[in-house]
């Protein structure tokens, strides 16, 4: 890849640029800034296309009374229950009992409070079913 | 307390991290060098790992293997440590700092604030350089990121205990020796020939040159094996492999042969120059397939023949792989 080359395509840094290895009129190798690849742009874009899709449909279990709101936390964080359970200090069969509305809803105000911190939101929010979800509420 | 740390943005976090300790320590080193010596490039298509549900292809040796192999075979005395206390593990690393030691550490990207958002997964074998501490705040150096970072001491605690494949468990290590008088060149020709080892001689098909040609078989059946849209998800995912921030473009084919390059000065051989030319006419190669991979995704491809075009691309880069790495391996071979 020559340094003339190097693709200028913005859209996963935001306004951070990557380095990149390219040849200089020289022949030189040089570390030369990149603001993003169109291709690496569109497979990353479609990572989140899948991520989106996961979200709304927990959204709509939820709604359907299937899936404790706790499944939409998880799922916008990228976990599956046993990631999860990881990080909660659980067994993983713990976790998929706390996503059933029903078991979720007796659960202890502190192990609420646990997965709330998890989360870096509080538990009044973790309790409520979420109404709007947007792709950049995960992004960010 | 702070200070100053000669930050460098380098392609790749690994070899970034080892390169930019060194230089701090009074060796410098380029990535590029960083990434030759440990031996960084590979290839391997292991279809029984998964990460969401998607087979794992890397185009690197294992997390921890380039600074490894790096500092053994460069004589750098190392310790590292790694702890169950979260506590724990953040006051040793207030220690070091106190003492003026930067500190390198393996993370989770997920939790980090200053990462940009579209890149956070939860992809455990970053690496970052903390260098200082000001209030409850760290100052990272983190080799991907252009400028030297603030990073909140609750974000880094997540950040270092992340969970899932590959937790770093709070790894940290740094530099406590660095010999006088390093040679170079008897470290890069160990550094290449294990490079033409895994890429050449293992008698494995999933590795190497033939873990190439296997993945383009691969590839050729995923739209009758998996259906139109697994086939293109499982598409992108390889492009992100190769593509994604951290391999310095072309699956870590360009700074190799950048390392290629600088190597050819040290050890005085014209040749290696011409393999470092032949190297980026490799990786330019990975890059059409990328590109193409790409236009397949968006769903500009018209015929559905395209993934045997796409399975044509990478048999070619096997190829050319194949007779580079035999070649570059007679070059480096023991007198």
């Amino acid at each position: 890849m020559l340094k003339t080359e190097v693709p200028q395509d913005k859209e996963l840094f935001g306004d951070q640029r990557e380095v990149c290895y390219a040849v200089d009129e020289n022949g030189r190798y040089v570390l030369a800034e990149s603001s993003g690849w169109e291709p690496a742009n569109v497979a990353n874009s479609q990572a989140w296309d899948v991520i989106r899709s996961e979200v709304e449909a927990v959204l709509a279990k939820i709604r359907a009374g299937e899936l404790s709101p706790l499944a939409y936390y998880m799922a916008r964080n990228q976990m599956d229950a046993k990631l999860l359970a990881g990080y909660a200090g659980l067994f993983c069969w713990q976790v998929r009992r706390h996503l059933k509305p029903g078991p979720f809803r007796s659960l202890k105000p502190s192990q609420v409070a646990r997965y709330a911190t998890i989360f870096k939101t509080t538990p009044e929010e973790i309790t409520r079913i979420p109404d709007v979800f947007e792709i950049s509420d995960v992004q960010s | 307390m702070n200070p100053a740390f000669p930050h460098r943005q380098t392609a790749h976090c690994e070899s970034g991290v080892i390169a930019n300790l060194l230089t701090y320590h009074g060796l410098p080193l380029s990535e590029a060098m960083a990434f030759g010596i440990g031996g960084g490039l590979f290839f391997g298509y292991l279809p029984f790992i998964r990460i969401n549900g998607l087979p794992l292809t890397t185009f690197r040796t294992t997390p921890g293997g380039i600074f490894n192999r790096v500092t053994k075979r460069l004589g750098i005395g190392v310790t590292s440590s790694t702890f169950k206390d979260q506590s724990r593990a953040m006051a040793e690393l207030d220690l070091l700092l106190r003492m003026g030691i930067p500190v390198g550490m393996q993370t989770g990207v997920y939790w980090l604030p200053y990462f940009p958002p579209a890149l956070r997964f939860h992809f455990n074998a970053h690496n970052l350089i903390a260098y200082g501490k000001e209030g409850d705040n760290y100052l990272i150096s983190d080799p991907v990121i252009g400028e030297p970072v603030v990073c909140a001491a609750a974000d880094l605690v997540r950040a270092r205990f992340a969970q899932g494949a590959l937790a770093p468990k709070g790894k940290m290590y740094c530099i406590t020796a660095v010999p006088k008088n390093i040679d170079l060149a008897p470290a890069i020709r160990e550094g290449i020939r294990e490079v033409c080892r895994v890429m050449v001689s293992v008698p494995f098909p999933l590795i190497g040159t033939w873990g190439i040609r296997y993945l383009a078989n691969q590839v050729e059946r995923w739209p009758a094996r998996l259906g139109e849209k697994r086939a293109i998800l499982y598409l992108g995912n390889l492009i992100r492999m190769q593509e994604e921030i951290g391999t310095g473009g072309a699956g870590f084919r360009f700074i190799f042969a950048a390392f290629l390059q600088e190597s050819a000065a040290v050890l005085g051989n014209s040749n290696f120059l011409e393999m470092s030319q032949r190297m980026t006419g490799i990786g330019d190669v990975w890059r059409e397939f990328a590109l193409a991979g790409a236009r397949h995704c968006k769903g500009r491809a018209e015929q559905s023949g395209d993934f045997t075009d796409l399975a044509r691309i990478l048999r070619r880069c096997a190829e050319l792989e194949n007779g580079f790495f035999r070649e570059l391996s007679s070059l480096v071979r023991k007198p």
